[in-house]
């Protein structure tokens, strides 16, 4: 019998290695795509908010670490912005789509995520959950989001790059 | 948020400051005033084109240092392929290191410090120790976007020496060991090919065991007797995520090689994989559902044809059912499993281990998102095949302390009310951390 599965397993893994398609793995849509989506086909001219001063120490206390850039691109249009933002999980990079109008979260979207575990942050079950959103105290967020058991790191990463967001909406929202 | 003055706003209030001496010596006529307020606009007018091309000038300067560093950190990354060399550069932080001819390099690791201070009673042995338990470095390596390499190195109880150096006193009780070394490719967007020394798929910490992931100081002993956690066999694995919140593995293994020495206890079958006898693999396949946020859903089956690797003809075939649910809703957190080997054959049948059985159960609750305590039901049989006094059932009530994310301090205490009367009861003390 075992001898039976061990062929049938291999033949499989066989077929599979022959049929398999080589194209990128894990862009699930690209940034400008998503933008244009985000502001049906008309996105407004990106603007750059520079990452310095107290907007660097914000950035840094949400991340736990520098911000990897000094400008961050973003789209706004009256009190909607829209953020194209990445955090690595365990290894890799993650890259979600983030849109907050008026100050809370309208849409979470992982556009490209290159990790081999966690994938499951990428699914609507989980980014719904982030949907109204706001900063709560200490730029937390202000409601609890569930995790994903062995997606632990994943999910905060995701986590940060939402208060990111949120808290460079809220910057560029009142900057006279 | 934050109230500045622009340059725009700040030249045109020195201006207009700066005019109005001069025009206080009398009242201005309206001619006049109409031409300060020509004269001014004409000012504004310049300092708005002059902030417009300082605008220009900064945008274009942080441009230009964005893509030097962007740049830099790809040359860095030179042998890297394209998506995420790129990806990296533009995050910026974590960057991995580069080693070789190609890809990535990254290291990583765990571990954890114990102190247990356990009464026996009823023959079993006090225990009053301390011990690094487990040290372990990742090493993981991406060839490329599609394949990668992962493993873990163990140092186990901190040291071991040479078997010339080991004294009545001084056992060494160590070892080094691989945890696991495999060799990854993504076949398509949902599927992957693992080669290499593997984790078995069972469970809910055998391949997710890191200290800050999981309650109590010590594993718990249901994941260590009946599905003998850490858990790698050499072998090939097909790994399926066919649809959102699905996955599957169907692995094919090396299989464990139990004996009468221990009453045939499927914890000490295991061979580690060194020069380990490979006459009879096993079969192990999964199906995981976590597409409720905070639930995991899974149940595992093994089949191996000979569990004594041919080596003991009163041993024949087993397998091993195994289920779990893993449960986290806000502040509340739930876990429980259930798995049971059935081992034919005359051996093991002899000593009641032809059944071996265990189950748990473990309610959580942060206090804080820094504070959770937990309780823990646990009850396990390695010998659940005969009536007699063989079952094992143990109470933990602990809490788990995370000053950061990645590093944890706990601290529990353990009853046991086995039906042999011999129990370890005490309290436990442990560290631990990730990165």
């Amino acid at each position: 019998m075992i001898t039976g599965v061990c062929l049938r397993l291999i033949v499989i893994a066989v077929g599979l290695l022959t049929v398999a398609q080589a194209h990128a793995r894990g862009v699930y849509q690209e940034p400008a795509a998503f933008i244009d989506e985000v502001f049906a086909g008309d996105p407004p001219v990106p603007k750059a908010l520079w990452i310095s001063g107290k907007a660097r120490e914000g950035a840094e206390r949400i991340l736990g670490h520098p911000p990897p850039s000094l400008r961050v691109r973003y789209w706004q249009r009256e009190k909607r912005t829209a953020w194209i933002l990445e955090e690595i999980g365990k290894e890799q990079p993650i890259t979600a789509g983030i849109v907050v109008d008026n100050g809370q979260i309208e849409r979470v979207k992982v556009l490209v995520f290159r990790e081999s575990r966690g994938w499951e942050v990428r699914y609507p079950f989980f980014t719904d959950q982030f949907k109204g959103t706001r900063l709560g105290a200490d730029a937390a967020l202000d409601r609890s989001i569930d995790g994903i058991t062995g997606a632990t790191l994943s999910v905060r990463a995701l986590k940060k790059l939402v208060r990111l967001a949120l808290f460079y909406h809220q910057w560029v929202s009142t900057d006279p | 948020m934050k109230k500045r003055w622009s340059p725009l706003a700040a030249c045109s209030l020195a201006l207009l400051g700066a005019s109005i001496p001069a025009e206080a010596a009398g009242t201005p006529s309206l001619e006049q005033m109409w031409e300060l307020i020509q004269r001014q606009q004409q000012e504004i007018e310049r300092l708005k084109a002059l902030n417009r091309a300082l605008e220009q000038k900064m945008d274009a300067a942080g441009e230009a240092i964005d893509q030097a560093r962007q740049a830099a950190a790809q040359a860095d990354a030179k042998a890297g392929p394209g998506t995420v060399a790129e990806a990296h550069a533009e995050s910026g932080a974590h960057t991995p290191f580069h080693h070789g001819l190609s890809g990535r390099t990254t290291v990583g690791g765990y571990g954890e410090l114990h102190y247990n201070n356990l009464s026996g009673k009823g023959g079993a042995k006090d225990k009053d120790e301390i011990d690094f338990h487990r040290f372990i470095l990742f090493l993981n390596h991406e060839f490329d976007a599609r394949t990668r390499f992962a493993s873990e190195l163990e140092v186990e109880h901190a040291f071991v020496e040479d078997e010339g150096n080991k004294t009545e006193e001084n056992t060494a009780p160590g070892e080094v060991a691989l945890e696991y070394a495999f060799v990854e490719r993504d076949l398509t967007d949902q599927l992957q090919l693992r080669a290499g020394m593997l984790l078995v798929p069972a469970g809910i910490i055998n391949e997710t065991h890191e200290p800050p992931t999981f309650y109590g100081v010590e594993r718990n002993p249901v994941e260590t007797n009946i599905i003998p956690t850490t858990w790698r066999e050499g072998g090939v694995s097909l790994i399926g995520r066919p649809a959102p919140g699905w996955q599957y593995d169907i692995v094919l293994h090396s299989g464990l090689g139990i004996s009468g020495g221990s009453n045939f206890a499927v914890r000490d079958g295991r061979k580690g994989v060194g020069k380990a006898p490979a006459n009879d693999p096993a079969v192990t396949t999964r199906i995981k559902w976590t597409g409720f946020p905070g639930l995991e859903l899974g149940a595992a089956f093994q089949y191996q044809t000979d569990i004594g690797q041919g080596t003991d003809p009163s041993v024949g075939s087993a397998h091993l059912w195994e289920g779990h649910a893993a449960l986290t809703r806000g502040r509340f957190g739930l876990r429980a499993l259930y798995a049971r080997w059935d081992l034919n054959g005359p051996g093991p049948k002899s000593v009641g281990a032809d059944v071996q059985e265990g189950w748990y159960i473990e309610p959580s609750f942060k206090v804080t998102p820094e504070i959770g305590v937990f309780t823990r039901y646990n009850v396990w049989n390695n010998q659940a095949g005969q009536k007699g006094p063989t079952e094992k059932r143990q109470w933990d009530v602990g809490l788990n302390y995370w000053p950061h994310a990645d590093v944890v301090f706990k601290v529990d205490y353990q009853q046991q009310e086995n039906e042999d009367g011999k129990d370890q009861n005490g309290f436990n003390v442990g560290v631990g951390y990730m990165f």
